[in-house]
């Protein structure tokens, strides 16, 4: 039986958040619920609510961009454990790299395949 | 990708026109990875670029200018039902949305490709313009290239236009 699972989408296209959550699902992960926010000061508060599996957040976003929010992440006692990937249209490793180090687990580029969303996200879950 | 903004001092890029092959690649690249489609390329077309819709995304930094996709409501429908499924091709704003974020990927897939770009290039927020009575001017020097596509018998344009 597979992992059911409570995942949180940060990204300020609605659109967007649309086709990751459905990229995941294509991908065969068993979503329970799906909470969404459009920048990193939302999607902090979603994450206070706690019980989260994992979370897929864009880079650049207005208010509070997919890097601070990482930051301001690290002093959350309901993300410990949680894994973040961050999803980026940008070509730039130094993002990337950037994140990386402020402790997201992975990263996506667009465009991408629900199988390189599985490719991505089933590690950072014990195999679902 | 959002927010134009700290493109710094960069060395400009000039535009090399073997970008075409290279636009074209991360062109087909998005379609079929985000929309499960494959495009045709249509490169006997001369028609000039029509269609109701037309998404643009600017380009700052070592590059400046813009990248658009234009085609019909029917076809950026498709589009939109294609990328999310069901009956989203019915919500105009989803379509306009749709659309818009294909542009920002293309965009991005792009300067992805070209290593001078990958780090100083920013991208803007798209913008989609609904209706075909316009024209369209970039400020001199400029150039471009247009790519002419066939998406289900229907023609559309993808287009980088760009400044310096």
């Amino acid at each position: 039986m597979s992992r059911k699972l409570k995942v949180l989408i940060v990204d300020d296209s609605s659109v967007m958040r649309k086709i990751i959550e459905r990229s995941l699902r294509q991908a065969g992960l068993d979503l329970t619920e799906v909470l969404e926010a459009s920048n990193g000061a939302e999607a902090l508060a979603e994450v206070q609510k706690g019980s989260l599996d994992i979370i897929l957040s864009d880079i650049n976003m207005p208010v509070m961009d997919g890097l601070e929010f990482l930051k301001n992440l690290a002093g959350v006692e309901a993300a410990k454990g949680v894994p973040v990937v961050m999803i980026t249209t940008e070509g730039s490793e130094a993002r990337v790299v950037e994140a990386l180090s402020a402790g997201a687990k992975g990263y996506l580029r667009k465009p991408f395949t629900p199988e390189q969303v599985k490719e991505r996200v089933a590690p950072l879950l014990g195999g679902v | 990708m959002r927010a134009m903004a700290k493109a710094g001092t960069k060395t400009l890029v000039p535009f090399d026109p073997s970008w075409k092959s290279v636009m074209e690649c991360a062109i087909l690249e998005v379609f079929e990875m985000m929309a499960a489609t494959r495009l045709e390329l249509n490169p006997s077309s001369t028609e000039e670029p029509r269609g109701e819709q037309t998404a643009m995304v600017g380009l700052a930094g070592s590059l400046c200018g813009m990248v658009t996709i234009r085609c019909s409501q029917t076809v950026a429908a498709r589009f939109a039902s294609l990328m999310l499924g069901g009956a989203s091709g019915s919500n105009s704003s989803t379509v306009r949305d749709a659309l818009g974020e294909l542009c920002n990927m293309i965009a991005g897939n792009f300067k992805a490709k070209i290593t001078s770009l990958a780090d100083s290039c920013l991208l803007s927020v798209p913008t989609v313009i609904t209706g075909d009575d316009y024209s369209m001017s970039a400020m001199d020097p400029s150039e471009g290239i247009t790519i002419a596509l066939i998406f289900d018998s229907e023609p559309m344009w993808v287009s980088l236009i760009t400044h310096g």
